[in-house]
């Protein structure tokens, strides 16, 4: 085993002295799969259609599945925040905060956002700062090691309105309403569905069979939601009297929000991607434009491979070296012989 | 391009002052730039159009 390895190390350390490069380490010149279909287009056209036929059905069997899955898709609603370029708008999130604290926090948490979140996104520090001390939260133990509540900060989360999953579920008929932070970005369908699963609650279909406590959405995997319809025309009044509190406004408004609890970061995003694309331009061209001036000369190199020609100058050179010995061979035969003619 | 390439980037030293200078600017304007277009896209929708009402 040692024998093994300190041969391959061996061979390793040669070769690096001799140095790794393109013709030590590049494969075969012709790889049998290259060469197997360079005489056979129609094959390797044939095979092409047939990979791209069963991508093809594969596809269309995956999209028939999706239309008869458990649930209704969400119809698509026409967000303003969707788009390349679009940040999502803060007064709707804002509008979408207060929805959440007087018509969802009731039952679902928002663990993952605090109130120094709020500020500079809908909110000033101290309309945020207010807002969290509307909540008691529980704090550490104090010097006399007791727990005591205080008035919210700042930098406290959002309360959950229950201590934990079990207290939530036994609340709740047993199911359990998760937390919403990033519930639009967990969800297939996005915000599309939140809104759909808000705004569409209907009557069951004949037979249909709901548990107590139990309520019919067809937005939603199975069609009974333990979620009861709480959005609904004038459940919130909103401050901004232009704003008209129907139900499909309030729904958009948090679920607005709560595409803001799961991608706080998108406004920047988007700035963000103008800037890569102005740079990526510029340096992508100056790339292409370096890189071919720089392989141009080689690029334009000619390379003559002359067989016969080669063969001729090497017979000729041949000859002309017999000929070569011949003439200093006779040379000396000269030499000689005159020597002899001399006796 | 006579000039420029005399003062600044004949010698390296020079041409590394000329680069750091440049960037710096640059990174400036495209900061600018894109920050304008962002806003320009996005009027009204942005915390600095609203805040006004709530401080």
């Amino acid at each position: 085993m040692t024998g093994k390895l300190r041969s391959l190390g061996l061979k390793l350390f040669q070769k690096a002295k001799g140095g790794f490069n393109w013709t030590s380490v590049r494969p075969k010149a012709s790889l049998p799969g290259r060469t197997f279909f360079a005489g056979r287009p129609k094959l390797l056209g044939a095979l092409g259609v047939l990979a791209g036929g069963a991508g093809l059905l594969i596809y269309a069997l995956e999209a028939s599945v999706d239309a008869s899955s458990d649930c209704v898709h969400p119809p698509h609603q026409d967000w303003n925040h969707t788009g390349l370029l679009a940040a999502l708008d803060k007064e709707s999130v804002r509008r979408g905060y207060f929805v959440y604290k007087e018509v969802c926090s009731s039952c679902h948490s928002l663990q993952y956002i605090a109130y120094r979140n709020l500020v500079g996104v809908c909110m000033t520090e101290s309309e945020a700062k207010s807002e969290a001390e509307g909540i008691t939260v529980k704090d550490g133990p104090n010097e006399e090691g007791n727990y005591f509540d205080r008035p919210g900060k700042l930098s406290d989360h959002f309360p959950s309105p229950y201590p934990n999953e079990d207290a939530a579920r036994s609340a709740n008929n047993g199911a359990y309403p998760p937390d919403l932070s990033y519930i639009v970005s967990a969800r297939k369908g996005g915000e599309d569905y939140v809104f759909a699963l808000l705004t569409g609650y209907c009557e069951p279909p004949a037979g249909f069979t709901l548990r107590d406590g139990q309520y019919f959405n067809p937005y939603f995997s199975g069609g009974a939601i333990s979620m009861g319809k709480v959005i609904d025309n004038e459940v919130v009044s909103y401050a901004d009297e232009n704003v008209a509190a129907s139900a499909a406004q309030i729904a958009k408004d948090v679920v607005t929000f709560l595409k803001w609890t799961s991608e706080p970061e998108s406004d920047e995003r988007r700035l963000l991607l103008i800037k890569v694309v102005l740079m990526s331009a510029f340096l992508i061209a100056m790339s292409y434009y370096i890189k071919r001036h720089k392989w141009s000369a080689l690029k334009s190199r000619k390379i003559f491979y002359i067989p016969e020609l080669e063969r001729q100058a090497a017979q000729a050179a041949r000859e002309a070296e017999l000929a070569a010995k011949k003439a200093e061979s006779d040379q000396c035969n000269r030499c000689e012989n005159k020597n002899t003619d001399k006796d | 391009m006579k000039v420029i390439y005399n003062t600044l980037f004949k010698r390296t030293s020079t041409y590394a002052v000329a680069i750091i200078a440049s960037a710096f600017f640059f990174e400036r304007a495209v900061d600018v730039s894109s920050n304008l277009i962002f806003e320009t896209v996005n009027k009204g929708k942005l915390w600095k159009d609203i805040k006004g009402k709530y401080e």
